[in-house]
């Protein structure tokens, strides 16, 4: 009987676990790593990017974002819509073509693969002649035009990939219908481009890589019309109104030939714009007309290779203005969005898609300002060095920090987003939630991180504060006459002045808009956000966490100085009191008590505690091990391993190349692929067996003396009678301090001085290091973050019942008595599975059947990249998920947990991938893109018609050309349709007979 | 027992200094080194400069760990003073008063537990004998054991090492490797751990159990197969203080064979000298889980077998005082004290049948499985098990390092340890 009912309970708490827990990886933030391809749908208003790694994503209206990923692990070389549709076709590396759609699901849509293809020549033929270079998505919306390496171009029929054998474009044929006076066979080698004419889509420009172009009739298939350009040809552009053709060259060249004049094949007009000296190629060319009438050019590449070869650029031209945008890394590729409703008017922006950020640029505005992204901003613009999340931010502090940025986007264009395609259908995000992300170069950028689109809302530098090397050097592009005529934009630039600046530990009070901020050098800023700009000196305080004790060098780097006279800050936070560490190791653990106005940070050496509003110094407490030379000698001494793990590690990278490069056999390579075989075999028996030392942990180990977590807790410490404020610290070496605080009453706060002394030691047995540290009050939950219950957002912590304390190890869960410290629980991790803890985080799950039922857990993170999350109090394993790939290190040590169960974290430098544990805190895209209107309506009226479309179809075709904003005209005008209406009835009695 | 006069010979020159403690009282003196003499000698020498000639005195000294071990024969004698640098300090005690619990390691933070569990764990009125003292019991330490014989497979091992709180480093490295396993689709290579190295002077190694090349399959009762090189070393250093390791040693000629017949000799072991000590030894199995356990119990009282030290996390209060973090008695729910049934119930069935002569026991020698249900693993389910496992295991064979003494002078081909296991066992027999 008992046995039943403890079953009972089981089912019903694994029910529970269902309402509770959910695991979702929702959305990617943040720019694609390692972009390859990129597409644009002026139909659709859809930005497509194709990464290496074979990725495609889609990008409309900001919160419109779709995603797919390629079986094949390839990367994405080229992206096309096909026109009017809503289906794109993407080309490989490994020479296979992808078509995929957007299919609407329940009111949402998605990103579906439909057909995949590859082109596949006579039997016999070197792979060289299916090998696709040029692909043209055919106006039509039905043919895709395919130039390979061989010189042919294959005609295939979308969507379906069937190939029409018949209309292929052979070799052969263009050389018998092109005098062969001028045309050797060295001139048909690779298709480079493939360009229709927009005037007749019946004429198609074949771009042959040595510079002969073809005018192509696909209708009479012959050729009409032949230029032969004397340099290698790297892109073709057709104009749209009185058929020019432009040809961009290796040279650095583009040529202008006219279309349509018998005989006309002859250059019209031939120009290297950064001529004299040796260019660049030229590798895309397009020139677009305006009303007005002088069109705009635009070229990437052609810079005079010697001096500015090593440039990445774009150049405009329009009228008399000619500026070379100059980019921080390279570009894959670019496009125009054109005004007006068909993209018939004039170019209003252009959107560059570069190695690591997507530009755009507003051609309307005087001085084509850049138009600030919605997306895919680009996190890394300097590294990533931690993040921190703030969930449900007051309305008053995201309005401060919303203006504070707004006054830093000055030299941004106001025009609006001009990509708009699709819906955003998601719910408006509940509450207001904050990302920070510390960077290696002092800044720390605000990102709104409610809804599907990370924003960014204001970037704050603490590099003011101090002395560095590099002064203000950058704004050289004003110089007059300078050629070619520069101007810097994007805002990727990873080069670190100095790395000690990096941000290591960042801490918001969302109540009191504080910031706290620790970095690489020890230094530990306080910073208040000012709606104001303001002069201030910030007061510095230097700290001796080794309290004098001799013998030590550190050999690390030295403080940053800080600037002594006043600095204006400008609005925002500004910082108005500094710590610094000595030695000026890194800062490790950082916690911030807004209500008592304390702050307390811990590196390698010990932990110190701060009282901010009397700038004085509370508490130091060191907990280096005096033997622990790596700990104290700095990070320098650390170089002789570094350097050996990298040999490893770099053997191990050759090792798998090698074993990579035979998954690319052909016929060809069989000798190499032997050889890469032997030299396999050869590293393995080189490489020393990887070998581990099973020991266990003694007092003497490396860093056991580094601070890993800070908490504050108003809890009961030394008696059960008295609950005090405390200060806990857990270090690496699996020890943790209590530190007693008593606090002057409030009205005596600024005179009379905080004291804090020691109270109790905890040595876990198993040493292993400390990772959180959470106190959990009479009822079992955690006790609230300081100024919550001021603000009536929590209830008061419950003293009447026991306190207890959680201390999570990378090893076990373990669960305190106090204030007697006896250990009442605990949960052991890694003794079972072997996987150890790397994040810990608190968060509160609410039901997905019950409005008001939640729990509170800890979130788990270890270092096989598995999710946990464990009950509180009773320290039990409730779920797990797997998450991040095990040998993703930096993934798993950047992430971040929200307080409602969601999590950040980066997939690549520039990326973060955001999941959800809760069923009911998520974050995902939910958008629908319809089909073109001018081509989709009929299909839309049938839709209404729900079973009957089949039949409806055809009869549907003569509204293919009606006007598409009359829709409901148009189903009027359907169900009046005596055709239609006798068919529909026709089937309705075919289902009653 | 054959004792081998080998006289510590380097840095022999010089002498010894001897501080000797009895009571309150000390005295110094000094000895050479070269020339220690035999220990009845340094005993009378002990009673002569104590004044206490009539007075039976257990002997103690203090070696370079820190751990108080007894001088009772030539060769521990001669260990001491070998070792002593520079100052040797001894300890005497009464025989009738002494207190056998302080030696071993750690001995003062350890007491509690071993009085305890010892009071508790013996309800056999057995227990109320005086303990038949096999040379003294103390004046060993257990350094490892085999365990679970009768329920592993032949070709197994499982090995506990007891850490303790010594400094001994476990001593040894594990490696990625390739093991062939039989599946019904036939022979099949599977990636497994294996020990690729032994620390000269680490515990793995002075156990003798271990080897470079034995396969991993277990860490303390949870199957290692499917985890990788990191996982299972986090795995072991998590589990370190009480680490049971099932391997399946590279040489599988020294396996504990069970069941009768084993006492020739013929089970393909050397054949040195050691090769009789041998039949014993590998019925220690059988014989320890008819006879033997009752003594090991008395000899070590569980609480010094159990895993309790990762919960022994210590607390410093304000005040300075170090105390060991007691558990809370209400959430602990696993009494150590049914653990040891198996063998006090094995040890009733088994007592009234004469004792295997030879190591051919009644049935349950043909077959570990007849021991199982005795209820050496009291319920089938699985996961219990395990629990158990991780907890504890069942003790079989308990492995003394004889204060190190016995360690400087093993023959080449047998591991002392087995031998010093052999050492106790025709006592053991006698009873």
């Amino acid at each position: 009987m008992k046995r039943f009912r403890r079953h009972g309970q089981e089912s019903q708490r694994d029910r529970l676990k269902q309402e509770l827990y959910q695991f979702n990886k929702t959305v990617e933030h943040g720019f694609p790593h390692q972009p390859s391809a990129l597409g644009y749908s002026p139909t659709l208003q859809l930005l497509a990017i194709g990464t290496c790694s074979g990725a495609i994503k889609l990008y409309g209206a900001p919160g419109v974002e779709f995603m797919g990923l390629h079986d094949e692990n390839a990367a994405v070389s080229q992206i096309h819509f096909l026109p009017h549709q809503v289906e794109l076709v993407t080309l490989l590396d490994d020479n296979s073509l992808h078509m995929w759609t957007l299919r609407a699901h329940t009111g949402l849509s998605e990103l579906l693969e439909i057909g995949r293809f590859t082109l596949t020549g006579p039997p016999g033929a070197p792979p060289s002649v299916t090998r696709v270079t040029a692909v043209l998505a055919h106006s039509s919306g039905e043919l895709l035009l395919l130039g390979t390496e061989g010189g042919h171009v294959f005609i295939v029929q979308v969507p379906g990939f069937r190939e029409l054998e018949e209309r292929n474009i052979s070799l052969a044929e263009v050389a018998n219908s092109v005098p062969d006076d001028n045309l050797g066979h060295r001139n048909l080698e690779h298709v480079e481009a493939l360009q229709e004419n927009p005037a007749n889509p019946n004429h198609v420009a074949i771009g042959y890589g040595r510079g002969l172009i073809i005018i192509w009739d696909l209708e009479k298939r012959c050729a009409i019309q032949h230029f032969l350009a004397t340099q290698q040809l790297e892109s073709v552009w057709w104009t749209e109104d009185r058929g020019y053709i432009l040809s961009s060259h290796s040279d650095g060249s583009y040529c202008r030939w006219t279309f349509g004049e018998e005989n006309g094949n002859d250059v019209e007009k031939s120009d290297i714009p950064y001529g004299h000296f040796p260019c660049k190629a030229i590798s895309k060319i397009i020139q677009l007309h305006t009303k007005e009438g002088t069109p705009f050019l635009l070229f990437s590449g052609g810079m005079p290779r010697a001096s500015f070869g090593d440039r990445h650029c774009i150049t405009v031209i329009h009228n008399k203005t000619h500026v070379a945008l100059d980019f921080t890394s390279r570009i894959i590729d670019f496009f125009v969005i054109k005004d007006g409703q068909l993209n018939s008017g004039g170019p209003s922006a252009l959107v560059v898609l570069v190695e690591e950020e997507l530009v755009v640029i507003d051609l309307r505005a005087e001085g084509w300002p850049v138009i600030q992204t919605p997306y895919l901003v680009p996190l890394h613009s300097s590294a990533i060095t931690c993040s921190h999340h703030v969930s449900a931010i007051p309305l008053k502090l995201w309005e401060r920090i919303l203006a504070a940025g707004e006054q830093q986007k000055t030299n941004y264009s106001k025009k609006p987003w001009p990509i708009t395609g699709g819906q955003n259908l998601a719910p408006h995000p509940p509450q207001r939630d904050l990302l920070l992300t510390g960077h290696e170069d002092g800044t720390v950028r605000f990102w709104d991180a409610s809804g599907v689109c990370l924003y960014p809302m204001y970037k704050l530098s603490t590099a003011g504060v101090f002395h560095t090397d590099t002064e203000t050097n950058d704004n050289h592009q004003g110089a007059e006459g300078e050629w070619p005529p520069f101007r810097k934009v994007g805002s990727f630039d990873p080069y670190s002045d100095d790395p000690r600046l990096g941000i290591q530990k960042i801490h918001l009070c969302k109540y009191s808009g504080y910031l706290a901020l620790a970095g690489t050098a020890g230094q530990v800023l306080m910073l208040e956000v000012n709606d104001e700009a303001a002069e201030q000196t910030v007061e510095t305080k230097v700290v001796d966490l080794l309290l004098g004790q001799e013998g030590f060098r550190w050999k690390g780097h030295t403080r940053l100085d800080v600037q002594e006279e006043p600095v204006l800050y400008e609005p925002g936070f500004q910082p108005f009191s500094l710590v610094q560490c000595q030695p000026p190791a890194v800062v490790t653990a950082l916690s911030l008590h807004s209500e008592w106005k304390l702050v307390a940070y811990g590196t390698s050496h010990g932990f110190g505690l701060f009282d901010y509003q009397q700038k004085m110094n509370v508490f130091i407490k060191c907990t280096l091990n005096p033997s622990d030379h790596l700990a104290m000698e700095g990070p320098l001494s650390r170089v002789k391993s570094i350097k050996k793990s990298l040999r490893h590690s770099f053997r191990r990278i050759r090792h798998s190349r090698v074993s990579l490069r035979k998954q690319h056999v052909n016929n060809t390579a069989k000798l190499q692929e032997a050889n890469a075989h032997l030299e396999a075999e050869l590293s393995k028996t080189e490489l020393a067996p990887i070998q581990r030392k099973v020991e266990a942990r003694s007092s003497d180990d490396s860093f056991t003396g580094l601070v890993r977590i800070l908490y504050f807790a108003d809890t009961f410490l030394s008696d059960s009678s008295h609950n005090t404020p405390s200060l806990w610290a857990g270090t690496n070496g699996g020890c943790v301090y209590a530190i007693i605080l008593r606090l002057p009453s409030v009205e005596h706060r600024t005179d009379e001085p905080i004291t804090a002394h020691p109270e109790k030691e905890i040595q876990l047995m198993h040493r292993a290091p400390v990772v959180g540290l959470i106190v959990l009050d009479g009822h079992g939950s955690p006790l609230p973050e300081p100024l919550e219950v001021a603000h009536d957002l929590a209830c008061s912590p419950d003293t009447q019942g026991a306190h207890h304390l959680v201390v999570v190890s990378e090893e076990q869960f373990k669960v305190f008595t106090l204030p007697k410290v006896s250990a009442k629980m605990k949960l052991k991790l890694t003794a079972i599975d072997g996987s150890r803890i790397r994040r810990v985080g608190v968060a509160w799950f609410g039901s997905s059947q019950s409005e008001h039922y939640g729990e509170s857990g800890l979130v788990v993170l270890t270092n096989q990249g598995d999710l946990h999350v464990v009950s509180l109090p009773g320290v039990k394993l409730q779920v797990r998920f797997p998450c991040i790939r095990k040998e993703d290190v930096s993934g798993i040590a950047s992430c971040v947990f929200t307080k409602h169960g969601q999590g950040f974290y980066l997939i690549s430098p520039s990326e973060f991938e955001r999941f959800s544990l809760s069923t009911r805190c998520l974050v995902e895209p939910r958008c629908l893109v319809e089909v073109p209107l001018d081509l989709g309506a009929s299909i839309q009226g049938v839709k209404k018609l729900d079973g009957y479309l089949s039949a409806l179809s055809e009869t549907s075709q003569e509204f293919q050309n009606s006007d598409s904003s009359a829709r409901c005209v148009m189903e009027h005008a359907l169900l009046n349709d005596e055709e239609v209406l006798q068919e529909i009835q026709k089937s309705l009695e075919g289902d009653h007979v | 027992m054959n004792k081998n006069h080998r006289v510590p010979s380097s840095r022999s020159l010089s002498a010894v200094e001897v501080k000797s403690k009895f009571g309150a009282e000390f005295r110094r003196f000094s000895l050479d080194r070269s020339k220690p003499g035999r220990f009845d000698e340094f005993y009378g020498l002990l009673q002569h400069v104590h004044r206490i000639p009539n007075v039976d005195l257990l002997v103690g000294y203090a070696d370079v760990h820190g751990d108080l071990l007894p001088i009772n024969n030539d060769d521990n004698y001669h260990k001491a003073i070998s070792t002593a640098s520079p100052l040797l300090r001894l300890f005497l005690q009464r025989k009738e008063e002494a207190d056998y619990t302080t030696f071993g390691t750690d001995s003062l933070t350890r007491k509690k537990n071993t009085v305890l569990s010892a009071v508790l764990l013996r309800p056999d009125p057995n227990r109320k004998k005086p303990p038949v003292i096999i040379s003294l019991p103390r004046d060993f330490r257990p350094v490892s054991s085999i365990i679970d014989v009768d329920i592993l497979p032949e070709t197994h091992r499982r090995v506990r090492l007891y850490k303790h709180g010594q400094e001994k480093p476990l001593g040894f490295y594990i490696r990625d490797g390739s093991s062939v396993r039989v599946t019904p689709q036939g022979l099949e290579k599977v990636p497994a751990i294996f020990i690729s190295r032994m620390v000269p002077g680490g515990l793995a190694e002075s156990t003798g159990l271990l080897a470079v090349n034995d396969e991993v399959l277990e860490v303390n009762g949870i199957e290692v197969a499917g985890k990788s090189l990191d996982q299972v070393t986090d795995m072991m250093i998590a589990n370190s203080h009480n680490l049971i390791i099932t391997v399946k040693p590279a040489n599988q000629r020294n396996n504990v064979v069970r069941g009768g017949g084993t006492a020739s000799g013929s089970s393909g072991r050397s054949s040195d000298s050691g090769a009789s000590y041998y039949g014993y030894s590998s019925s220690a199995g059988l014989s320890a889980s008819t006879s033997m356990p009752s003594h090991i119990i008395q000899n070590f009282p569980v609480g010094e077998l159990e895993s309790d030290e990762d919960d022994e996390d210590l607390v410093i209060e304000a005040g300075g005082d170090i105390e060991p973090i007691s558990r809370t008695p209400s959430n602990y729910s696993m009494p150590p004290l049914p653990r040891y049934e198996p063998h006090l119930n094995l040890r009733a069935s088994a007592s009234p049948s004469p004792l295997p002569v030879n190591g051919t026991v009644l049935g349950c020698g043909s077959s570990g499985s007849l021991n199982k249900p005795g209820s050496s693993t009291p319920s089938p389910d699985r996961a219990a098990r395990r629990r158990s496992l991780e907890e504890d295991g069942t003790v079989v064979a308990v492995i003394f390092d004889h204060q190190r003494a016995l360690k400087s002078k093993n023959c080449e081909s047998v591991p002392a340890q087995i031998q010093e296991n052999i050492l106790l066992q025709p006592q053991l027999r006698g009873t």
